[in-house]
């Protein structure tokens, strides 16, 4: 789900997005349910062609695809080696169906339309204290910030390889704390802009921030 | 106008301004000073991000820490990094973040959107990732999301130090048509020398408070020696 909305006028894109993640909840879970690689792999058909009808551009579709085929490659190898091939098939043909399915919803509905489902579904769990609006900006920046990260990751590989720094595990570390970093900017982003104004009254939210500027 | 009385604020025990006192009333006013001086601070203390460990901040009259919401609500705030700043993740979708306290309906809101996606010539980008926009494009975009709620004053901390200078110019040409009170902390001694009033500050104290010709002759001899 972690792709972006890609701009058009089809019937995929004018479908309510509440229409699009309940159809993606019930397929989600039947699929999970089929055991038939034909069925299944007719499932993956019909998401094929929902691709065609929303007229997704065939480079977009080429790179989530190969993600896609990577991910279910590794599981569907694991499962293989571990049981054997026939539950790895539907193992992998299911993984497939969940990722592509879900790219497509993502792909026809803008963010703001999802947040707003995501919010309404929120809603009646307001009585126990959660804020349906929270949460739909959470959603919304984990979308956001997928690609700042992978920014920031290839970054500092950059610098640790400019030192003649190899190991992977170095990754980590730096990386972690340019994400605490960010977190904190992005804390001060989202009060400057109208959210958790309750807590921002309070002294102890803002005077605690870091002061190193 | 933005009142600052006697205010102090300490990080863990370590004092990061001492009693600073001004009344910010002028249409473009600069903060200049040496990393860690305080200067960013001291914009953060204006907008009520951060509240005072002594003293009060007053915006248009509201206290920052005990009428918050209306003293913010008078200020806009525009950071160094856009990236951090921009909240949803396409262009229009972020706009259209900034009104949803608004009350305003979604078609009111598309039509704002539009018309600041235009101002900025960001209409192109309406659907784009924010991700995928130049340095320049992300810097548009924060500032148009901070003027689309139409605040009173607008705070810019180093807006330009990120990017290059056909974009730098571009913002400055922004900054320099608002209408707003623009208090704007800088290094960039040729964007202040066009304001109406410049601070220095200096290990948490306003050293000077001039013109833009004699306040920056204090700061390159607080800072060449």
């Amino acid at each position: 789900m972690l792709t972006l909305y890609t701009p058009g006028n089809s019937l995929l894109h004018r479908c309510p997005a509440a229409a699009k993640l309940i159809t993606l909840c019930l397929a989600a879970t039947l699929i999970m349910i089929l055991t038939d690689p034909i069925v299944l792999a007719s499932g993956i058909l019909v998401v094929a062609v929902g691709y065609g009808m929303a007229r997704i551009p065939g480079r977009t579709m080429w790179r989530l695809s190969r993600t896609a085929l990577v991910i279910v490659m590794v599981v569907a190898a694991c499962q293989a080696f571990f049981t054997s091939v026939s539950p790895a098939i539907i193992v992998g043909l299911r993984i497939l169906f969940l990722i592509t399915a879900a790219n497509l919803v993502t792909l026809t509905t803008r963010t703001a339309d999802l947040i707003t489902v995501v919010e309404a579904a929120a809603r009646p769990l307001t009585r126990w204290g959660v804020h349906p609006d929270r949460i739909g900006v959470t959603v919304a920046l984990a979308i956001r910030f997928i690609p700042v990260l992978g920014e920031q990751a290839c970054r500092v590989r950059e610098a640790q390889a400019a030192r003649g720094v190899k190991a992977p595990f170095t990754l980590l570390v730096p990386l972690v704390i340019r994400t605490l970093r960010l977190a904190d900017g992005v804390g001060e982003a989202l009060e400057v802009r109208g959210l958790g104004s309750s807590a921002r009254a309070g002294a102890s939210t803002t005077e605690h921030r870091s002061m190193t500027r | 106008m933005i009142e600052l009385r006697d205010v102090s604020f300490e990080y863990d025990a370590r004092p990061v301004l001492r009693q600073v006192s001004a009344n910010l009333a002028e249409h473009r006013i600069g903060l200049v000073g040496a990393n860690g001086s305080g200067k960013s601070t001291l914009a953060r203390l204006c907008h009520g991000l951060l509240l005072p460990t002594a003293g009060q901040v007053l915006v248009n009259g509201h206290d920052t820490r005990r009428d918050a919401a209306a003293a913010r609500s008078q200020v806009g705030f525009v950071f160094q990094d856009p990236d951090i700043q921009i909240i949803m993740p396409t262009v229009a979708e972020d706009l259209a973040f900034s009104l949803r306290p608004s009350g305003l309906s979604k078609q009111e809101i598309s039509a704002q959107v539009d018309d600041w996606l235009g101002r900025y010539d960001l209409v192109s980008h309406r659907d784009h990732p924010a991700h995928l926009l130049s340095g320049g494009q992300k810097q548009l975009l924060a500032i148009a999301a901070v003027l689309i709620t139409q605040p009173q004053i607008v705070i810019f901390d180093e807006p330009t130090t990120l990017l290059d200078l056909r974009n730098k110019h571009r913002i400055m040409a922004v900054i320099a048509a608002l209408d707003q009170q623009v208090v704007m902390v800088s290094h960039d001694l040729d964007l202040l020398s066009e304001f109406d009033r410049i601070l220095v500050v200096d290990a948490g104290q306003i050293i000077a408070d001039d013109s833009p010709r004699a306040a920056l002759d204090v700061y390159r001899r607080a800072a060449l020696g």
